[in-house]
């Protein structure tokens, strides 16, 4: 099953249901049930308590639910509760509410609500779930809102509700030719009693008509002009700027530095140690937690950054991490030809399979990365003694909020955290390790306005890396060409020589052992202290590159065609088990995308020597995704990638612009890690320092992309991820079809590729 | 002491500011001008773009002493004080580009000057001035088609970049 989500995603699921729990018993929200990890809350949504605006014609907002708005001059507030990280969940969650209460786009104007799970339930940008876990949530809201906006015209009308349409926030009783705005209505509608949950009806699909379209983002107009949105940009009266200095071998302490000597730099206003707290290796978003280091204050991020580059600081190393990149890729070698650690799952005969077939012997190597959003890590904390304001680009808002109450022994209640725009996210914003060092330093300051402001070179040091990894598969094919067992020996880190470190796991009903009798995934680990957590796709992003290439070798060691070849381990159409989060794999679904990205690239076409297609499909965040890609590769190893084909199965869309954009940006996310990216650590130091040896693809080498959505009536889920897993193994299947040269390392230029 | 002039406004900052502080630190921290970004520092992402006399810089990597005398111009000179949107900016918003958006003030920056330059820039001339610029998200695509978007208002109307 390739549901992967990160495992403090459950706890957070489950600790928001207990909230929620307590908040129905206290009579706020009715809970239905569990859908696709998402609280349903019945249609009973509290009442808006929405902040007072001016009201131009002195009338009264209609605060429908804590998702809408609406204002007497028929302005319609949509809020929206998650965090943006580039994602567009700030203009497609609205899109939903606005779909079913029948407003004009033009009259909507949308907020980034506050933080509070009382009125919002759980509030973050993970998983791709934005959308599948409030899907139904929002689309109540919009219709819960509607019908009172109805009841209301029907009451002043005299007329039964059934006998009124809504269109472009309009209210209109057609038998008698009148109409009403929802501003004209919004008074009389906030007097309505709200529906009964049951009462409420949704729209059916046919019907929508803003759902599906392009809606262009609702910050667009703010971000032309360089208006500040995102959290470096925040400023607040009195703030001041700070940096802070980690030693280099990730973990060690700082004891003491040449304070005296760096405070009397220009501009600083104060220098001090930041004590080690909690356990900050280990990915918690709701941990409090800080690396030790090195806090300077100062009037500008330019002094506080030259003050840190002088610097001297005496680090106590002890527990401080010693690894070695190569030397884990020699315990890995090693660990590969023998017998592994641990069982995770096994089924059918494997061993009997192996002796009756053709068997296929790989290694697969994948190198950490960095998630190197482009805006570094910051956070805005306020310490007011008894309060803490803080204003942070976070994916993870509900956690930090958690996080820092915990950390300087504050109520909740007391902690204000205002959600800014995250200049990426791809999972590095999940962790609030900014947002905790943000608190202390404010607090240790003397509880004065600070910014902590990480540089490129913090941002790629002191990371939650996507951990590296091996796959040691095994396979057999018949005489038949069919594949008839299945088996992965997983290498990868641990800290605590029980778990894998955060997203360096593998499911023991990963494709394809959910489909073939005969499987075996076992797993071996080597110890660690580099720190590890979700990266786009987690898991996915590397399990798709090493089994959807070792597949590939399958097909070809049983000289097949590769479509023909998955198409026939896929099988008849089923439903593979549940994940905790939806569904699981779908066979169909899976043979659908397939089939239809190879019509689409013309796949199975002559091409001149040097050129070839590749395919892969991965199944992750309940999309399933398939893709082609085009390449040519030189006698140099230089390859151009001239197209890719992505075709998805993600049910409806929601915004055809913004689900577009994200599929484009996956593929070249992934085009760019596939052949490049890579971070290496030795004596527990990350290698690495800027972009210069980092090279993310720029313009020129990006290929023309092809996104094709398959029109189903399943739920839809989300976008944000699923379409990265497949790309890396359709190139490097399409520079196997070039060359012959099989690629089974990321990145492709440690094995000399280049783009 | 310095004097600055940043679109079209002359701009004092005291002598508290090292002269040499990189120009977009005194634009964003002294300033306020935060719509120019910080991404890397050392002149690789050029997330910092603005122009210097009509011509792009990365502004991580320009003192501010060196920019006295000079025409600067930021993202929120493009169209200042709610003037109305530049043909780059209305492409921008018409291709839908940006996910995150964190880049595309130094993306609009090049392509401004781009199109100053070639008012009607082909794939390769936009490949050898944008590949200056990472835009993390990849948005690329995009970015190509609303330069090209934006070539074809500048046509139509015979307006500026």
């Amino acid at each position: 099953m390739s549901v992967y989500l990160p495992e403090f995603m459950q706890k957070l699921h489950a600790q928001r249901a207990d909230e929620a729990a307590s908040l129905s018993r206290r009579g706020f929200i009715k809970i239905t049930g569990l859908v696709g990890g998402g609280l349903v809350l019945a249609a009973a949504l509290p009442k808006g308590t929405h902040e007072a605006s001016a009201q131009p014609s002195g009338g009264a907002s209609f605060d429908a639910n804590p998702y809408v708005q609406i204002q007497p001059d028929g302005k319609i507030v949509l809020y929206a509760k998650n965090p943006d990280v580039g994602q567009g969940v700030k203009t497609s969650l609205p899109m939903i509410v606005a779909e079913e209460l029948d407003a004009d786009w033009q009259h909507v104007e949308v907020r980034q609500s506050i933080i509070d799970a009382a009125k919002y339930g759980p509030q973050f940008a993970g998983g791709s779930l934005s959308i599948p876990m409030n899907y139904d949530l929002l689309r109540k809201a919009g219709a819960t809102a509607r019908a009172m906006l109805v009841a209301a015209a029907a009451k002043n009308w005299s007329v039964p509700m059934s006998e009124l349409t809504t269109q472009a926030s309009t209210v209109r009783h057609a038998a008698s030719n009148r109409s009403a705005t929802y501003g004209q209505l919004a008074e009389a509608a906030a007097a309505m009693p709200v529906p009964d949950a049951a009462s409420v009806t949704l729209k059916p699909q046919q019907n929508f008509k803003l759902l599906g379209t392009r809606v262009t983002g609702v910050d667009n107009a703010k971000l032309v002009r360089g208006e500040p949105l995102f959290g470096i940009d925040q400023r607040v009266p009195g703030m001041l700027f700070a940096a802070f200095a980690k030693a280099p071998a990730i973990g060690a302490r700082a004891t003491s530095a040449n304070l005296d000597k760096v405070k009397t730099m220009r501009g600083v206003k104060n220098a001090f140690i930041v004590a080690h707290q909690g356990d900050p290796i280990s990915f918690n978003p709701a941990a409090a937690a800080v690396l030790s280091g090195v806090a300077i204050v100062a009037d500008s991020t330019w002094n506080a950054l030259q003050a840190k580059k002088a610097l001297e600081v005496q680090w106590d190393t002890a527990q401080a991490s010693s690894d070695s990149w190569t030397n884990a890729v020699t315990q890995a070698k090693s660990l590969a030809t023998k017998p592994a650690a641990q069982v995770l799952g096994e089924g059918g005969n494997v061993d009997a399979a192996f002796a009756a077939g053709k068997t296929v012997e790989a290694l697969y190597t994948y190198h950490y990365v960095a998630h190197s959003d482009l805006e570094p890590q910051n956070c805005t904390a306020w310490f007011k003694g008894d309060s803490i304001e803080i204003w942070a680009p976070t994916q993870t808002p509900q956690n930090a909020v958690d996080a820092v109450a915990a950390l300087l022994s504050l109520p909740k209640e007391k902690v204000t955290l205002h959600q800014l725009r995250g200049g990426g996210g791809f999972g590095r914003r999940l962790a609030n390790d900014s947002v905790c060092e943000a608190a202390l330093v404010s607090k240790q300051a003397g509880g004065i306005p600070v910014k902590v402001q990480w540089t490129r070179e913090d941002d790629m040091a002191f990371d939650y890396y996507r951990p590296g990894g091996f796959h040691a598969q095994k396979a057999s094919v018949d005489s038949a060409g069919k594949l008839t067992a299945y088996q992965n020996h997983f290498i990868t880190f641990t800290m605590d020589g029980k778990q894998p470190v955060s997203a360096a796991t593998i499911d023991k009903t990963e494709f394809p052992a959910n489909v073939l009798a005969n499987n075996r995934m076992v797993q071996s680990m080597i110890p660690s202290k580099i720190p590890t957590g979700p990266w786009r796709a987690p898991g996915s992003n590397v399990i798709a590159f090493c089994i959807q290439s070792f597949l590939h070798e399958c097909a070809v060691a049983a000289k097949r065609d590769y479509v023909d070849f998955l198409v026939d381990v896929m099988g008849e159409p089923r439903a593979t088990s549940a994940g905790p989060f939806g569904g699981g794999l779908h066979t169909g679904r899976a043979v659908n995308v397939i089939k239809t990205v190879a019509q689409r690239a013309q796949w199975g076409r002559t091409l001149p020597k040097g050129r070839g297609l590749g395919l892969a499909f991965h199944f992750s965040h309940q999309g399933h995704f398939a893709e082609v890609a085009e390449v040519s590769v030189d006698a140099n190893k230089k390859v151009e990638v001239h197209k890719v084909w992505v075709v998805a199965d993600i049910g409806p869309i929601v915004n055809l612009s913004s689900a577009e954009n994200q599929c484009q940006g996956s593929v070249i996310d992934a085009l760019s890690t596939a052949m490049g990216l890579k971070i290496t650590f030795e004596g527990g130091k990350v290698e690495q320092t800027n972009f210069h040896q980092y090279p993310l693809v720029r313009i020129d080498k990006v290929p023309d992309v092809d996104v094709h959505f398959l029109a189903t009536d399943y739920s839809p889920t989300g976008c944000g991820e699923p379409a990265f897993p497949p790309a890396a193994p359709a190139i490097a299947n399409a520079i196997f079809a070039a060359t012959g040269q099989r690629v089974r390392t990321l990145p492709f230029s440690v094995e000399g590729y280049s783009v | 002491m310095l004097t600055l002039t940043i679109n079209g406004r002359s701009h004092t900052v005291g002598d508290e500011v090292d002269p040499q502080t990189p120009l977009l630190w005194v634009l964003r921290d002294t300033l306020g001008l935060v719509g120019t970004k910080y991404g890397c520092g050392v002149g690789q992402c050029s997330a910092c773009t603005v122009h210097l006399n009509g011509a792009p810089i990365q502004s991580c990597q320009v003192p501010a002493s060196s920019a006295v005398g000079q025409q600067i111009t930021t993202i929120e000179g493009l169209a200042p004080n709610g003037a109305a949107l530049t043909a780059v900016q209305q492409a921008w918003i018409e291709e839908d580009v940006a996910q995150c958006g964190y880049c595309q003030a130094g993306q609009m920056m090049r392509a401004t000057a781009l199109l100053a330059r070639n008012p009607k820039p082909t794939d390769d001339d936009i490949d050898r001035d944008m590949s200056a610029n990472i835009c993390r998200c990849g948005t690329y695509t995009r970015i190509r088609k609303a330069i090209h978007s934006a070539a074809a208002k500048i046509a139509k109307t015979g307006g500026a970049a």
